[in-house]
């Protein structure tokens, strides 16, 4: 066989052209290597180590792709529209550090939570899953082909729904959580495979970048808008967009706390990402079904999502519940940013995304040390409790005022950007007052919702008979780095901002299509 | 004008057709069955209809299967190869993924069952149902802050 | 020890060993003929899953012990991954099999795909039997009389 002639010019890849895969693969390694040794002792140290790495990584594209153009890696060495390619630009960079920054912190915090509340045989398995769905939320931002997204979503949603099963120890309807999650998430992520099928049928290809192409310039048919519409639906399960969101409070409830840390920062927001890019990127909002949807579907089904759960959480007596609907309250503001459809809008949806990860990681790691001390977290049995443990309390503070929206904190920024956005486009339909209005109204709403858990806290008398000491030093400084990352963010907000307007440019600018300012990563 | 109720439109487009029987067939089973196991078969129908749907869209007419002709030393077969008219294989292999999706879905819905009916002792939505409310009843009954006069 | 079906004893002995075999050839002759790792780890975990469910799981668990399979199936998982990782480590994209063989990429492409096809048979074979011996372990909640 003489086809030497044919053996193409290969330059050799050094180590950092492999950082958008080694985001994935390390993480995705860590996994077998796991249960291959199968000791309970260096299952964690092990998720810690590929954690920090992929942090590392993720930092260094996000500083690789602050200024706009993309990086892209193609698997199998087969070129991208044909074989699967990973795709980093300023958006999804952005989401992988915050997906890498909160499963870093909260691998510390999970150490103690996770050796109270799963059995001590089930550790390195359980850390073993924990990678996988690392991996999965991961892979599912960074990919850049269509079906490459499914099946990351699927990693990621089969181990979230065995990781929300653990807590059967301490709550049987943990179970019945993990199933109803299960019945869901299968149907959304089936829904998705539907869409994907149609515009595949469509164009032929399954590159994001290529469908993009193909799309507009075939224009919409039938087939095309269907897929847009099963895209919708699958995803918006995923996020748990207002009337899909029944599974949520209950995974979030009664899975183990470390559990409900990792998901309620990350699953959400990598499932709004794929959202995201699929409205923008793929789809183009300048056709008239994606307009439309954002605007009569999507935007007052935020503001719904926005009082109706609020209203909801001020109610509970449950303090793990209570976040959870806070958390749909909370997506609601993020569908209000893509639905707003303007660039301060996206900008603020970007942000509120990061800042909302932070700040309700912080409160659920204040939740799990709540019920490492007292066993549970009802309002009842966590009366008073601030004046024993003061540095968590005072954690748990930050979390809620950032959660409010007062000045000083991360969750200002994001809202106060919401309402200008609103505001910019009043001006040809004023009825985006009302829209501001009410984003000011229900942030109203987290105040009672907030000031009742500072209540509970602070305000009521203890019960001396029970002797509680203060969280572990393993829990109080993942609590503390996302305290201090609150505020700071608060006072410094240009850095942030930069990278969050820089990726809602990116997306606002629609896909890129197959050849435009790939940045090459060995040379700058 | 009404092109979708003759025959030959029909007839064409049996495969979506099918596809949609089958894809509402199983979704009513999650929505209407209260047997757990029983919803576990409705998603299975359902993801079986994702499947259908997509290997009837890489059916070419006439196509054979996706394999390079091979002469007897086991080469491939460069004449053969050009004649060649084989269905798309891509969607194919995509299914080849979502179907080891659906066992791992399904292998972990019904370990989640076998869980559930030791702890609940049944595997029916509605009594399940039942037990949760009274569970979250109880809860109330006993953290219930509002009515111990703390707020 | 119970001694009936003797017929389906008989059989599953002599079955056992030729549906391993047919597992292999499927796996190894997989890129000249429809197969691969999937089709043979769902074989191969057939013929263990014959075995335990003739012989009783107690020797199924004897010849293929629980921790081996988890085992297994973490390997075949890093038999896959470190296949991309060697081709990286070679200078070439994450699982471009031309690594292994810069100046006949056919014959890196042959190898390759034969290296990560067995990943995956492993996993398989693994993953099957793991979720049979899960299933199977679990005490019944009513004795073979009741029904």
């Amino acid at each position: 066989m003489a086809n030497i002639a044919h053996v193409a010019e290969h330059t050799t890849r050094s180590l950092i052209d492999h950082l958008p895969l080694l985001q994935v693969l390390v993480p995705f390694c860590a996994a077998p290597i796991i249960v291959l040794i199968g000791s309970r002792r260096l299952a964690w140290p092990l998720a810690f180590i590929s954690s920090v790495i992929s942090l590392i990584i993720s930092i260094i594209l996000m500083l690789s792709v602050r200024e706009g153009g993309y990086i892209t890696y193609s698997l199998g060495g087969w070129a991208p529209p044909l074989g699967i390619e990973y795709r980093i630009d300023a958006t999804n960079a952005f989401v992988l550090t915050l997906i890498s920054m909160i499963g870093a912190v909260v691998l510390p915090f999970a150490y103690t939570s996770v050796k109270d509340e799963i059995r001590t045989r089930d550790h390195s398995l359980f850390y073993a899953c924990w990678m996988l769905c690392f991996t999965g939320l991961l892979g599912m931002v960074a990919t850049g082909d269509a079906f490459n997204v499914f099946v990351f979503l699927e990693i990621s949603s089969l181990s979230t729904y065995v990781l929300v099963a653990q807590g059967a120890s301490k709550d049987r309807r943990a179970l019945t959580a993990a199933y109803d999650y299960l019945i869901m998430g299968t149907i959304g992520a089936t829904f998705f495979v539907i869409g994907l099928g149609m515009l595949y049928m469509a164009t032929g290809t399954l590159n994001m970048a290529d469908l993009a192409d193909r799309i507009s310039d075939q224009g919409a048919n039938r087939t095309v808008r269907s897929g847009f519409a099963f895209i919708i639906v699958g995803m918006g399960l995923k996020v748990a967009m207002f009337p899909l969101h029944l599974w949520l409070p209950k995974a979030y409830t009664f899975a183990p706390s470390a559990v409900t840390v990792f998901l309620s920062a990350t699953a959400t927001k990598a499932a709004l990402y794929v959202l995201m890019r699929f409205v923008f990127s793929v789809y183009h909002p300048d056709f008239a079904f994606a307009k439309n949807t954002l605007e009569i579907i999507f935007l007052p089904l935020a503001i719904i999502a926005m009082f109706s759960a609020s209203i909801v959480a001020a109610f509970q007596i449950n303090f793990k519940k209570m976040l959870a609907y806070s958390s749909i309250a909370q997506v609601g503001y993020m569908l209000l940013g893509i639905a707003i459809l303007n660039e301060t809008g996206l900008t603020a949806s970007l942000l509120h995304m990061f800042n909302h990860g932070f700040a309700k990681a912080l409160l659920f790691m204040g939740a799990g040390a709540l019920v490492l001390r007292t066993g549970s977290s009802f309002y009842l049995q966590i009366s008073g409790v601030g004046r024993k443990m003061p540095i968590t309390a005072g954690a748990i503070v930050i979390g809620g005022l950032s959660l409010i929206g007062v000045p000083g904190t991360a969750g200002f920024l994001s809202k106060w950007l919401l309402i200008q956005a609103a505001l910019e486009r009043s001006s040809d339909n004023s009825l985006y007052l009302l829209v501001a209005l009410s984003v000011v109204l229900s942030s109203l709403l987290a105040v009672i919702y907030v000031w009742r858990l500072f209540e509970v806290l602070f305000l009521r008398e203890p019960d001396l008979s029970i002797p509680i000491s203060e969280a572990p030093v393993m829990m109080i400084i993942p609590m503390w780095i996302l305290a201090g990352s609150c505020v700071w963010f608060g006072f410094s907000t240009d850095l942030l901002y930069d990278f969050a307007n820089q990726a809602a440019l990116n997306l606002l600018g629609g896909s890129m299509g197959m050849s435009d300012s790939v940045l090459n990563l060995g040379t700058n | 004008m009404n092109k979708f109720f003759e025959f030959e439109f029909l007839a064409g487009h049996i495969h979506y057709l099918l596809f949609i029987v089958l894809m509402m067939t199983g979704l009513f089973i999650v929505v209407d069955k209260t047997n757990l196991v029983k919803k576990i078969i409705g998603l299975n129908i359902f993801q079986v209809s994702v499947f259908m749907f997509y290997v009837s869209i890489g059916k070419v007419t006439g196509g054979t299967a996706p394999i390079f002709p091979m002469d007897s030393n086991y080469h491939v077969d460069k004449d053969a190869l050009q004649e060649n008219l084989y269905s798309n294989p891509l969607p194919h292999v995509l299914i080849l993924t979502a179907i080891v999706v659906g066992i791992a879905t399904t292998s972990l819905g019904l370990a989640l069952i076998v869980r559930i009916r030791e702890s609940f002792n049944t595997i029916d939505e509605e009594e399940i149902l039942e037990i949760e409310q009274k569970m979250t009843r109880d809860d109330n009954m006993k953290y219930d802050d509002i009515s111990k006069g703390m707020l | 020890m119970i001694f009936h079906h003797l017929i389906l004893r008989v059989v599953t002995k002599l079955l056992v060993g030729t549906i391993v075999l047919f597992a292999l050839y499927v796996q190894f002759h997989g890129d000249f003929s429809p197969g691969g790792g999937f089709q043979a780890g769902v074989i191969m975990s057939v013929a263990f899953i014959l075995y335990g469910i003739v012989f009783s799981l107690e020797s199924a668990k004897k010849v293929f012990p629980e921790w081996v399979v988890h085992k297994l199936l973490a390997l075949g998982v890093l038999i896959y991954a470190g296949t991309g990782v060697a081709t990286m480590l070679l200078g070439y994209d994450f699982l471009d099999y031309d690594a292994f063989s810069p100046l006949h990429p056919t014959h890196g492409q042959h190898w390759g795909l034969l290296v990560i096809e067995f990943g995956v048979g492993v996993t398989v074979t693994g993953v099957m039997v793991a979720i049979y011996y899960a299933f199977a372990g679990r005490p019944p909640s009513m004795s073979d009389e009741e029904w």
